[in-house]
Formats: structure tokens, C-alpha cells, sequence
């Protein structure tokens, strides 16, 4: 320890405070920060070129730089290090902040226009230009992501049980290997899975929900074996010793001492794979169909969701074309809605049940 | 992590502690969770075979006979296809990992208690996007918003291989698209690595603490190699949706079947699946075969990819687990 | 836990079917297959499904909206999921009628191949969707450009490279262009926009364009892709000094360019398109009633370039119910009223007065 303090003592000569002797006050990152992005501001803007992307990250190596730089004269190696890292670990969050807040502001802007009642209360049916609505595929989205989730999230949580707590030998080893090969599945390709199992099974031309919610499930089923696998491994041993001990059946065990303590990694695995499904546009568009009329039997006849209007509105407007392009940033708008809420309802239940913990 | 040292272990204590009379309450549940895992398997096996049966025309007929009828041979149709979605798949790996990483530790290990939750949950956030729409915004936001420094990277940093060529003039490149894949999977990696690094020992970390590690030794001594098998895994599952995104990438790539290093020109690589779902509306016939065999060779390169993660863990298996 | 999902997932689709309406749509639809004894009066119920051509599907979606206004108790769905599809679906008997971007081949043709038409059916291609494809461009200071063939299939194969290329220059006097790159804007995917147009170009300027019409832009011509029209349109509006194809009812605020067409310069308009249509003889050695047509892209001041889109349907349909809305639905689509909504809501060319009657024609020949 004596040669860490040693450069932080010779420093700085006056001493005014002896427990911050040696480090930057706070000030200094502020004021390194906004003159890191003046200069590169107008460098590149003196050069013309780049654009703002280029200014953002010119200020960003700037000031890394210039305040290892610092640190490194006032503080010392370790602790300059230990800066940069904070400073990296803070830029990366900014960072990841900018696409955030620009795709939520690209969808609200263009999406309020139309995020009316008419929106939530009409379908598509015999509309042609401006007004309609999105209802069926509302309908649709919840009703087809519902269904993949119910058959989903119990296969994929109890697969993930054997996996963490009873595989062994081959047949452990050939889930885990499948598994992956699952996630690679190509999306449009668990569509096509969909429509020729439902064609073969039950004749020609059989679009539905079900079969749409079919082709998610292969979607979201690896997902979900994966996620929650990983974080039942990292249950420590010693709470299931401890369970043992006392006399408690292994399935008892596992439901409530290892599922509970990673059950909020779980949802939120969970919530993942519902919102990586329910943005899915490929697969349904093949499997569940296309209408403009409401229908909520998943069994019988084509559905609609909210992707496929999204993609349709876009893709395939007339004219003119406003009121399409109104329409198809509304539904995207309202997806991102329904995912939110289902995270927000997620991270309810998962506090709910959490077991506290040091952390929490 | 091994796969299988805890389970045998626990395996092991419980066979010693076990009374004599069987439970069925056990037998029930292993009996539910092992059925699972062989639906899996069933369901895998269905896909397969589909797979396997409608790409065989396309593997099996005369390449003289496919290029009579116009789709050419199929090795080198597909194969540039193959290098476009892992070259699009690294570079979105390239650029998301280091940030994933970096969230999740500022939301962990950085950010103020109180904050952290919140934080985490608005990284989620970006997961609730659905892929149309960040199709639709790496058209209208990013791709514009990108030409400016295509032209400034081409020019200024151009002696840079992939840096050099004529700039694209509308910016839907594959150094956008990777961007917008690199968007896509922040959260999976995110959620997934703030998840265990939450569950790194208090006590190890408190432990380096106490020696007087700075907050970043620490993490790298306690916090790190705990993770690493977390972290691939996480990885991993990101490298997944990359290698597999259609709608994003159909919308953003200005794609060609070919094979090319520059990022920044017009002309990029495409995409296996990107390219199935462009092409698959209106195609008939063998070029069907042809399209479901490009997903048969996804398949394969995410199987490679997930072996060699699987190895690398494995290898690491020493540093891992809550043993 | 699988036995426990099943019902589940029905008990909530119960419960969701009891609340869900949507406040445009009346009581519930008639069921599929409907009593159609009394065809003749507007009782006409039931549900027809149609796939295919992504290119006619708001002129599908619009033909629908008029028919089921006429007709409450009949639900037409259109899935636009391209025209392979389509095509594929309807030989397999999955769908009433489908949309493709080309006729049948010949060899795909014949009776008994259809599986939902009787034995002794063939199909028919009824052309009954003609779209002009514009030129589109997005230049600055450049308002108006005439482009000759060869200057097209020059700039598209990646051959003429600078807007201030003297080949441009030749049919454009007066306009001055920038010397800047040209970025050519191309369909990513398989379409029939595509195909419409290497066709043209393969017929106009065989001596630059060397390859055969594809639905697939050659590979060897390079060049920036975008999917859909939609996706070009927006490349060529966001980007700079690019040019691309699109549909002309998409163009919107951009400049569209005017092709020669043997003496004179024309542009997209519906009239030159339909005459295209017209002036295009019908493929030799077909059932009487079909109307498979030769484009002839060189033919005296027609707009050359315009996608033709076909309903696919039956001679003989096995279900009678099924023909009776077909017939209706085709009706309605080949009507001035029908074609009228179309041109308005999707920006079609109508189809001339000969070819509606010759059209209407084969679909009373359905049964």
C-alpha cells in the first residue's frame, strides 16, 4: 500500500483537506466534458464534414483522453484507470441512450398523429384512404404472442429446470446442443415450419392464429431455455444444501428456494423473448395471414397483428400516402406500448416474488 | 460453466439424504421437466426434417440443370449470402459487446442504488422495439443522419481497407446495418450480463474491497471471472438474433450477393436471411428449394458459432459457478 | 404443463372473443360457405380468399372494401405475400383466386393441375391491374429529364456513372447537371416491378442490356437496393442525386423522367400505360377465354414501362359457392366503378373499354 500513496503525496504540495488530498475535484469532469465537446464541435465544424455523429464521437475520445491524461498526473495509475473504467462504463450508457431516445422520439412524434380512439376501436374493413383503425391487429398481436407464450414459458422453464438440475449424460447434452440450434433458426423459416406442418396436418390453406402462435414458439421457446437456464446455474449450491438438509424434497426445492431466488432474471427473460416474438413480421405474415376484417378465433381464419399492419402500411401504401404512413407509425407506437406495459407488469411480479436479498 | 458439476453434485448430496421411501412429488416434476426437454427435441426434429426435405431438391439436382433454369449453382449463390451474415453479425458483435458490457456494469456496480433499477429497466426498453421499427428507423433516422460520415470516413480514412471505396449515397450500408443490429441485441446482452453480475458474491467483492482495490480492480478480480461464462452465453444469444434478423436488415441493407470488405459503399454483402425473406414472396419452384436451403446453411453457421462459445466456457469452467 | 396450456390458451381466446368488436364492422360475418341458392339478389355471403401480388394489394384491398359494402354478408381476404405464393397456393387449392405478377407458363397451365377447379379446368390469366413504373429522381436543380433507352439501361448497369455524362446531356438540353456521382436505386427484392422493368430494357436496349428480364436484379450491375417501392422511394428521396424505379402513384413530389418511346418522349401516364396493354397481342395456343398478354415494350407511343398484374382463377370451380363470389367479386373489379376506385385509391391505369368488355366476358364464361 505504501507505494500506492506515495505519488498521490508528491502530487501536490498544499494540502488542504487530508482525505482529498490527491484527487480531482468534481468540477474538472464537468469542465473537461463541455470543452471536449466545443472543441470537437468546432473542429468539424470548421471542417465541414462528419456531421453530428462525427462531433459526438470526436468530444467523447477527447475527453477520455484528456482526462486519463489528468488523472494520471494527479491521481496516480491505479486510480486513473479506475477512473477511465468509470468513464467508459458512464460513456457506453450514453451511448446506448441515443438510439433509445431517438427511435422512441421517431415513433411518437410520427405515431401521436393518429393515436385516437378511432385507432383502438376500428378495423380495417371497407376502409380505403385515411381513418380506419388498428383494433383486429391488436387483437390479433395479443391473442397470437398469448398463445406462443402459454405454450412456450412452461416448455422452456422446465427445460431449463432438467438442463440446471437433473440432465445429465446424452440426453442432457443433445437438449443443450439443440437448443442452440434453435436459436438459429431463421424467423421466416419457423414461419414456413408453421404453414406446411398446419397444411399437411389439416389440409390445404389452413392460416390461423394458432399456427402463427406455432411459429413463435419455435421462435421464443430456445430463448427462453437459455436465459433462464443460465441464471438457475448461478443459484448458489449452498441455498440447495441447505434445503436439502432440512429435509425438503428436491422438486420443492426447486420450486421454492431456486426458481424464486433468480426468478426476476427469469421475467426478464421472459419479457425479452415476448418482445423479440411480438415484433416478428416474417413468420406471421406467412402463418397467421393477412385480413382487414376482426377476427379472434385463433382456430379459424386469417388474423391479423400488429407487425404485419405496420410493415403492410408501410410497404404497401396508396394514395395518398399519409394516411397509411400515419397508420403504420401509430401501430409501431402502440407495439412498443403493449411491450412496455408487459415489462412493466413483469418487473411487478417478478419483485413480487423476488426473496430479498442483499442487493435489493 | 460445466454442465455438469453442480447438477452431479447436488445429485450426489441429495442421493445421500434421500429417506428410502420414493417421492412422488419428485418423480412427477423430473418426469414434467425431462418431458419438456424432449418436446424440444421433437419439435427441433419436426423443423429439421421440414428443413432437410425441402432444401434436398435444391442440394441434390444437376448444378447444369439448376443453371439451365436459370438459378445457378448453389455453392456460390450462397455462400457470399453466408459471409454477409456473419460479416453484419460481427460487426454488430464489435460494436454492441463492449457497450452491452459497460451498461451493465455501470447499472451494477456504478450507477447510484436507487437509479439502478430504473436505468436497467429503460435499456429493456430497447428490447420493446419491435424489428419493423428499427427497420423503418435506420431508414429515416440513421441511414441519413450516417452519410455525412461516409463521406467523411471514405475520404479522410479511406487508406483504412474497409473504409475505402465510393461512398453510398443514401447510407443504407452494412456499417448501418450493423449499427442498427448492434441497437437490437444491446438489451439481450445487457439484461442478460447485469443479471449475473448482479449475482457475483457480495463477499468476494466486499473481500477486494477491504484490500484497498480501487472499484475497478475489484470488478475485473471478483466481478469479472465470475461472469465470463454469463457473458459468453449472453453473447452468444445476441450473436443469435443477429445472424438470424430479417426485417431490420431486409429494410435497411442495400444488399447484392457478393462478397465485399468495404463498409461504406452502395454495394454490400447480403444477408441469409434478409435475402430468404426479399426473395421467398415471389419465388416458385426450385428457387424455393434453393431459398429454405440457405436457411438449412444458417442453421449450420449458428451451430458452429454456439460450439465454439460452448467450448470457450468450458475451457473457463475453473473461474465459473457459484462453487 | 403443455395439457394445461391447451385449454388455457382457448378459455382466453373465449373470454377475448366476447369482448372484441371492432366499432366498423357489424354483427358478425356470415360462416364460410354460406347457403348461395339465391345467388342473384345482393345475398351473396361467404368468404373467398385471395393471395398473392404485393403490387395490386391496395387496389385488391380497395376492390374489397367496394364489394363488401354491396355485399355485407361477404368477407374477401387478400393476403399480398407475392405473387410466387400466390401462384403456389392457388394450384394447391388453398385460395378462390390469386394475383400474379405474370401470367401461368405454359407448361404450369393445363386442366387438372388446379386443385380447386374441377378435373377438366384449366385456369385463366385475367389482366386485370396495369401499373405505369416512373423513373424516379431526386437531383437538385433538375426539374425535368428526358432519357432515351440506352441511357437508361446505361445508368441502371452502372455504365454511366456521372449525372453530367454527355449521353444525358444529348436529350436534355438547357438543364444543367451537377458533376456528381449517380446513385442508381434498385429493388432488393423479387419482384415483378423488377421484372417489368429489365424486361423493357432487355426489349429497348438489347445492346447495353444484356441480360434477361428477372424479377431479380442481376448481380452484375451493382448499384444501391432498397426493398419494396416504398424502400426506393424513400432512398431515392432521402439520398442524394440518386434515380430509382417505383410504381408512378408512389412518386409523390419527385421527378419523374420521361422515356422515348419511338419518336416522341412520353411519361407515365394511365392513358399511355393502358394503351401499352392494348397493343400487346395475347399469347398464342390458350383456352379461349384466357388473356395471357405479350407486353410489346417497343410499340408507337405507349408508355413502354407498366407492370401488368393477372387474377388467377378457375374455368370450373369444384365449389359452386366459391365461383358465384368469385364471378361476383370480378364483376365488381372489372366495373367502372371498380376500376374508378382503384386508379383513385391506388394510382392504377384503368383498363380500356375493349379490354374490360373482353375481360368481362371470360369471367361470365366461369363457373
Amino acid at each position: 500500500m505504501s507505494t500506492a500513496t506515495a505519488p498521490r503525496q508528491s502530487a501536490q504540495a498544499p494540502v488542504d483537506n487530508p482525505l482529498t488530498a490527491g484527487q480531482l475535484p468534481s468540477w474538472v469532469t464537468i469542465a473537461v466534458g463541455v470543452a471536449a465537446l466545443a472543441v470537437s464541435a468546432l473542429v468539424f465544424t470548421l471542417l465541414d464534414t462528419g456531421g453530428i455523429a462525427l462531433i459526438v464521437v470526436g468530444a467523447v475520445v477527447l475527453f477520455l483522453v484528456v482526462m486519463h491524461i489528468i488523472s494520471l498526473a494527479v491521481e496516480g495509475s491505479r486510480r486513473a484507470v479506475d477512473r477511465l473504467a468509470k468513464h467508459v462504463v458512464v460513456t457506453m450508457f450514453l451511448l446506448a441512450l441515443l438510439p433509445l431516445i431517438s427511435v422512441t422520439w421517431t415513433a411518437l412524434s410520427h405515431g401521436i398523429n393518429r393515436l385516437d380512439p378511432e385507432f383502438f376501436t376500428y378495423s380495417m374493413r371497407n376502409v380505403v384512404g385515411a381513418g380506419g383503425g388498428a383494433a383486429h391487429a391488436v387483437w390479433g398481436t395479443l391473442i397470437i404472442t398469448g398463445i406462443a407464450t402459454l405454450i412456450s414459458v412452461p416448455i422452456g422453464l422446465l427445460t431449463a429446470v432438467y438442463l440446471a438440475e437433473y440432465g445429465r449424460g446424452a440426453l442432457a447434452r443433445s437438449i443443450t446442443f439443440f437448443v442452440d440450434v434453435m436459436t438459429g433458426i431463421p424467423s421466416i423459416v419457423a414461419g414456413l415450419f408453421a404453414y406446411a406442418l398446419f397444411t399437411l396436418v389439416f389440409g390445404p390453406g389452413t392460416i390461423n392464429g394458432i399456427a402463427g402462435a406455432v411459429a413463435l414458439s419455435v421462435l421464443m421457446i430456445p430463448v427462453v431455455v437459455r436465459s433462464t437456464e443460465e441464471l438457475l446455474r448461478i443459484v448458489p449450491n449452498e441455498l440447495r444444501e441447505a434445503s436439502y438438509a432440512l429435509g425438503v424434497p428436491k422438486w420443492k426445492t426447486i420450486m421454492r428456494i431456486v426458481i424464486p431466488t433468480a426468478v426476476s432474471g427469469i421475467v426478464a427473460g421472459v419479457i425479452l423473448a415476448l418482445a423479440r416474438i411480438m415484433g416478428e413480421t416474417a413468420p406471421l405474415m406467412i402463418a397467421a395471414g393477412f385480413t382487414q376484417s376482426m377476427n379472434t378465433n385463433p382456430f379459424s381464419g386469417q388474423m391479423m397483428t400488429l407487425p404485419v399492419f405496420v410493415f403492410d402500411s408501410y410497404a404497401r401504401p396508396g394514395i395518398p400516402r399519409e394516411p397509411f404512413w400515419d397508420r403504420a407509425w401509430t401501430g409501431s407506437l402502440t407495439l412498443i406500448l403493449i411491450v412496455m406495459l408487459l415489462n412493466l407488469a413483469g418487473r411487478f411480479i417478478a419483485k413480487r416474488f423476488a426473496p430479498k436479498t442483499g442487493r435489493k | 460453466m460445466s454442465s455438469t458439476a453442480p447438477a452431479a453434485e447436488s445429485s450426489a448430496a441429495s442421493a445421500g439424504l434421500v429417506p428410502t421411501k420414493p417421492r412422488i412429488g419428485d418423480r412427477v416434476f423430473q418426469g414434467l421437466s425431462t418431458g419438456s426437454g424432449i418436446a424440444i427435441l421433437v419439435i427441433l426434429a419436426l423443423v429439421a426434417a421440414f428443413l432437410v426435405l425441402r432444401a434436398f431438391p435444391a442440394l441434390t439436382t444437376d448444378p447444369a440443370t439448376l443453371a439451365a433454369q436459370g438459378y445457378g449453382e448453389f455453392w456460390s449463390w450462397v455462400l457470399p449470402l453466408a459471409f454477409g451474415t456473419v460479416w453484419a453479425a460481427i460487426g454488430a458483435l464489435v460494436l454492441a459487446v463492449p457497450v452491452a458490457i459497460g451498461i451493465a456494469l455501470f447499472i451494477s456496480h456504478y450507477a447510484p442504488r436507487r437509479l439502478a433499477q430504473g436505468l436497467g429497466y429503460t435499456i429493456d426498453l430497447l428490447a420493446a422495439v419491435p424489428s419493423v421499427v428499427f427497420g423503418l428507423w435506420g431508414i429515416f433516422v440513421l441511414a441519413p443522419a450516417l452519410i455525412p460520415l461516409h463521406v467523411w470516413l471514405t475520404t479522410y480514412v479511406g487508406w483504412f481497407p474497409l473504409f475505402s471505396g465510393q461512398p453510398s449515397g443514401t447510407g443504407r450500408t452494412i456499417f448501418t446495418t450493423s449499427i442498427v443490429l448492434a441497437v437490437m441485441i444491446l438489451p439481450i446482452i445487457t439484461s442478460l450480463c447485469r443479471e449475473v453480475f448482479l449475482q457475483a458474491p457480495n463477499l468476494h467483492e466486499e473481500a477486494a474491497l477491504a484490500l484497498g482495490a480501487t472499484r475497478w480492480e475489484m470488478i475485473r478480480m471478483a466481478v469479472l471471472p465470475f461472469a465470463r461464462a454469463g457473458i459468453v452465453s449472453a453473447i452468444m444469444l445476441g450473436l443469435g438474433r443477429a445472424l438470424g434478423e430479417t426485417m431490420a436488415v431486409a429494410l435497411v441493407l442495400s444488399g447484392q450477393n457478393r462478397v465485399d470488405f468495404q463498409v461504406l459503399t452502395a454495394e454490400n454483402p447480403n444477408t441469409i436471411a434478409a435475402n430468404i425473406a426479399l426473395s421467398f414472396p415471389e419465388a416458385y419452384g426450385l428457387r424455393i428449394n434453393q431459398l429454405i436451403a440457405s436457411g438449412l446453411v444458417l442453421f449450420v453457421i449458428t451451430l458452429a458459432v454456439n460450439m465454439l462459445a460452448r467450448w470457450i466456457v468450458a475451457r473457463r469452467a475453473q473461474y465459473s459457478g457459484a462453487n | 404443463m403443455r395439457t394445461i396450456g391447451a385449454p388455457l390458451a382457448v378459455l382466453t381466446a373465449t373470454a377475448l372473443s366476447l369482448t372484441a368488436c371492432a366499432a366498423n364492422e357489424g354483427t358478425s360475418a356470415a360462416p364460410a360457405g354460406g347457403d348461395t341458392t339465391a345467388a342473384q339478389t345482393s345475398t351473396l355471403s361467404g368468404t373467398l380468399a385471395g393471395r398473392g401480388a404485393s403490387s395490386m394489394s391496395v387496389a385488391q384491398q380497395t376492390w374489397i372494401a367496394g364489394f363488401q359494402t354491396a355485399n355485407p354478408g361477404v368477407t374477401v381476404n387478400y393476403s399480398p405475400d407475392g405473387s410466387g405464393a400466390g401462384r403456389e397456393s392457388f394450384i394447391s387449392g388453398a385460395v378462390g383466386y390469386a394475383g400474379s405478377d405474370r401470367a401461368l407458363k405454359d407448361d404450369e397451365m393445363g386442366a387438372g393441375k388446379f386443385a380447386g377447379c374441377t378435373a377438366d379446368s384449366n385456369a385463366l390469366n385475367l389482366p386485370v391491374y396495369i401499373s405505369p413504373i416512373a423513373i424516379i429522381f431526386n437531383v437538385e436543380g433538375v426539374d425535368e429529364l428526358q432519357l432515351t433507352p440506352d441511357t437508361v439501361a446505361g445508368i441502371f448497369a452502372g455504365q454511366i456513372t456521372n449525372w453530367n455524362d454527355p449521353a444525358i446531356a444529348a436529350t436534355n438540353e438547357g438543364v444543367t447537371f451537377p458533376d456528381a456521382a449517380i446513385t442508381a436505386v434498385h429493388r432488393s427484392d423479387d419482384s415483378g416491378t423488377t421484372e417489368n422493368f429489365t424486361d423493357y430494357l432487355h426489349q429497348a436496349a438489347p445492346s447495353v442490356w444484356t441480360e434477361e428480364a428477372d424479377g431479380e436484379w442481376p448481380a452484375g450491375f451493382g448499384g444501391e437496393s432498397a426493398q419494396g417501392t416504398a424502400g426506393v422511394v424513400d432512398a431515392v428521396t432521402n439520398g442524394v442525386n440518386t434515380i430509382g424505379y417505383a410504381d408512378a402513384s408512389q412518386a409523390g413530389s419527385l421527378g419523374v423522367a420521361s422515356v422515348e418511346s419511338g419518336t416522341e418522349f412520353v411519361g407515365p401516364t394511365a392513358e399511355d400505360a393502358a394503351a401499352l396493354v392494348d397493343a400487346s397481342p395475347r399469347i398464342e395456343g390458350r383456352p379461349e377465354h384466357d388473356y395471357a398478354l405479350e407486353l410489346n415494350r417497343t410499340a408507337e407511343g405507349a408508355y413502354p414501362i407498366a407492370l401488368l398484374s393477372y387474377a388467377l382463377v378457375c374455368e370450373t370451380y369444384q365449389d359452386a359457392a366459391t365461383a358465384e363470389l368469385v364471378k361476383a367479386y370480378m364483376t365488381y373489379m372489372l366495373s367502372d366503378e371498380g376500376q374508378a376506385a382503384a386508379e383513385e385509391a391506388a394510382g392504377s391505369a384503368p383498363l380500356s373499354s375493349t379490354m374490360q368488355q373482353s375481360l368481362q366476358s371470360a369471367v361470365d364464361s366461369i363457373s
